[in-house]
């Protein structure tokens, strides 16, 4: 029962912080708007990159544009998510240096709720908008024979892929308290491992592609559900219901990104100023 | 203390200052050599489909990708030069002790950021640069005329970026607020300077109006006389004419921005 309760204290916190930061935010709307757009053309940045590489080829790696927007849109959608619920963690670095850490620590509330609501902002939905219009695309243009298991495995893939960047957000900001100037160490694996999985497994070296999938499992966020979807063969020849663990994987990663921030707070010292 | 010693003061400064955070900085190499890993592999793709597309074989687009982010930091495409510290000043109003130094506030930070970019091209771009190296095929030129070429040219997109940043930091004495700006600064010089993707690759139109911006000085101009795709001379020519109308522009708007500044109070 105490697990349960520390859950629903910790979410009840994260409500009430997300809910402060996004009337401050709203307080200016001129900046708040300018920045939603920009933070849309940013994020849009990655794609054109992709369009413009197709204004020279037909295909890359072996896939088509809308299989690559497939798969862009899948990974978008799935960071832009995580981004949104958790994607102030990587301020933890710069709070142990500055000593607001400390801030969070004697309040009655779970550090993990209050440093993942720091700083909602509203205006990173510009990244799953972003996302989803390329998803949108992809999924209108592709002639994919639909089945019942393929819709169901829509939703469920994204929801888990938001859920393995989440780990990966929550493992990133437990190692900053061992590192506390190393956030940018992060953002290769965040940003990085967004990016990544915005191009086809084909492209990448065997040595990559078996990191991503058995190390790091970012291939379960869109690589292998994808080609399920799209009836291609697997990255690394894995078998065919490899592609519907992304649940049991997001679960995995959550458990384990858990423990580390356990440790990590444990080994929480102070600097006394 | 003369002039010139004063600016080779600030840039010793700018330089030891960057210097001081080992752990940030390596931090930064790492990410910097995964992104360039995540990049090149889809450039090798991109030119397994098309080979010499933009002028280039794999090698050199290799070599372009490992260029890019040994420049990335040095020349702030991606922001994080001394325009964002004085931004800060100018919005809290600590300016007016600067403009009232016996020194001249372009040159100052001119210096400043020149400092931090020499630390960030030797501490944060060579080892990414190295590792692709090691572990691709690169076309790197043998002869010490092209390396001191390139080095020529990266000093000069040196000029222009900041030339470029100081304008973006100066509006802030209209808007106080820059953030958007320099949002909207960062954005272009991400799609304009050839981070995203080789400007010769850029179809028809868009490609030569993007060749002829100035954030072409940064990393296309450097990356072609590395490679040896362009004229060393026809190069700085350009970079140089750029860097003059950013450097005299950013002059004129700053005498307009001194005029403006009220110190309150006494």
């Amino acid at each position: 029962m105490a697990e349960t309760n520390a859950v629903r204290d910790g979410l009840r916190t994260y409500r009430m912080i997300a809910a402060l930061w996004m009337r401050s935010t709203m307080a200016y709307r001129a900046s708040f708007a300018l920045t939603t757009i920009v933070g849309f053309a940013v994020t849009g940045l990655d794609f054109v990159a992709i369009l413009l590489m197709f204004s020279q080829i037909d295909a890359l790696g072996g896939y088509t544009l809308p299989e690559v927007a497939l798969l862009y849109g899948l990974s978008g959608v799935a960071f832009g998510l995580a981004d949104l619920a958790i994607g102030s963690m990587d301020r933890l670095g710069r709070r142990v240096r500055d000593g607001t850490l400390d801030t969070l620590l004697v309040r009655p509330a779970p550090v993990l709720a209050q440093m993942a609501a720091d700083r909602f902002s509203l205006r990173r939905l510009g990244r799953i908008a972003q996302g989803a219009l390329v998803l949108g695309y992809a999924l209108s243009t592709l002639s994919v024979q639909w089945t019942p298991l393929k819709l169901l495995l829509l939703p469920v893939t994204l929801v888990s892929g938001a859920a393995i960047f989440c780990a990966v957000f929550v493992a990133g900001a437990a190692f900053q308290f061992v590192a506390q100037d190393a956030s940018e160490v992060q953002n290769a694996f965040t940003y990085g491992g967004a990016t990544l999985l915005q191009y086809p497994p084909t492209v990448f070296a065997a040595e990559l592609v078996r990191g991503v999938t058995f190390v790091l499992p970012l291939a379960f966020v869109n690589w292998l559900p994808a080609s399920y979807l799209l009836g291609r063969p697997y990255p690394l020849d894995l078998p065919r219901w490899t592609a519907f663990a992304p649940p049991l994987v997001a679960v995995a990663c959550c458990a384990l990104a858990g423990l580390a921030w356990r440790a990590g707070l444990r080994s929480y010292r102070s600097t006394g100023s | 203390m003369g002039a010139g010693r004063l600016y080779a003061a600030v840039a010793a400064g700018g330089f030891r200052r960057y210097a001081t955070y080992r752990v940030a900085t390596a931090a930064g190499v790492f990410t910097n050599t995964v992104f360039g890993l995540i990049l090149v592999y889809t450039y090798l793709a991109l030119w397994e489909e098309r080979p010499h597309l933009g002028g280039y074989d794999q090698a050199q687009a290799v070599t372009y990708v490992w260029l890019g982010q040994a420049l990335l930091s040095t020349l702030a495409i991606g922001g994080g030069g001394v325009e964002d510290e004085l931004m800060e000043r100018i919005r809290t109003g600590d300016i007016a002790i600067d403009l009232y130094r016996p020194s001249d506030l372009q040159l100052w930070w001119l210096s400043a950021d020149l400092g931090r970019a020499l630390f960030q091209l030797l501490g944060r771009g060579m080892v990414p640069f190295g590792f692709g190296a090691l572990f691709f095929p690169v076309a790197l030129p043998a002869d010490v005329i092209t390396w001191a070429a390139f080095l020529g040219a990266v000093l000069l997109a040196m000029l222009v970026g900041f030339g470029i940043r100081f304008l973006v930091a100066l509006s802030a004495f209209w808007l106080l607020d820059g953030t958007g700006v320099s949002q909207m600064a960062w954005l272009a010089g991400f799609f304009c300077s050839g981070m995203l993707l080789p400007l010769n690759v850029f179809p028809g139109t868009l490609g030569e109006v993007v060749r002829a911006l100035p954030w072409s000085s940064l990393l296309q101009a450097p990356a072609d006389v590395l490679l040896g795709q362009a004229d060393p001379l026809g190069t700085y020519a350009f970079q140089g004419a750029w860097a003059l109308a950013l450097l005299a522009a950013g002059r004129l708007v700053q005498s307009a921005a001194a005029r403006r500044v009220v110190v309150q109070g006494g």
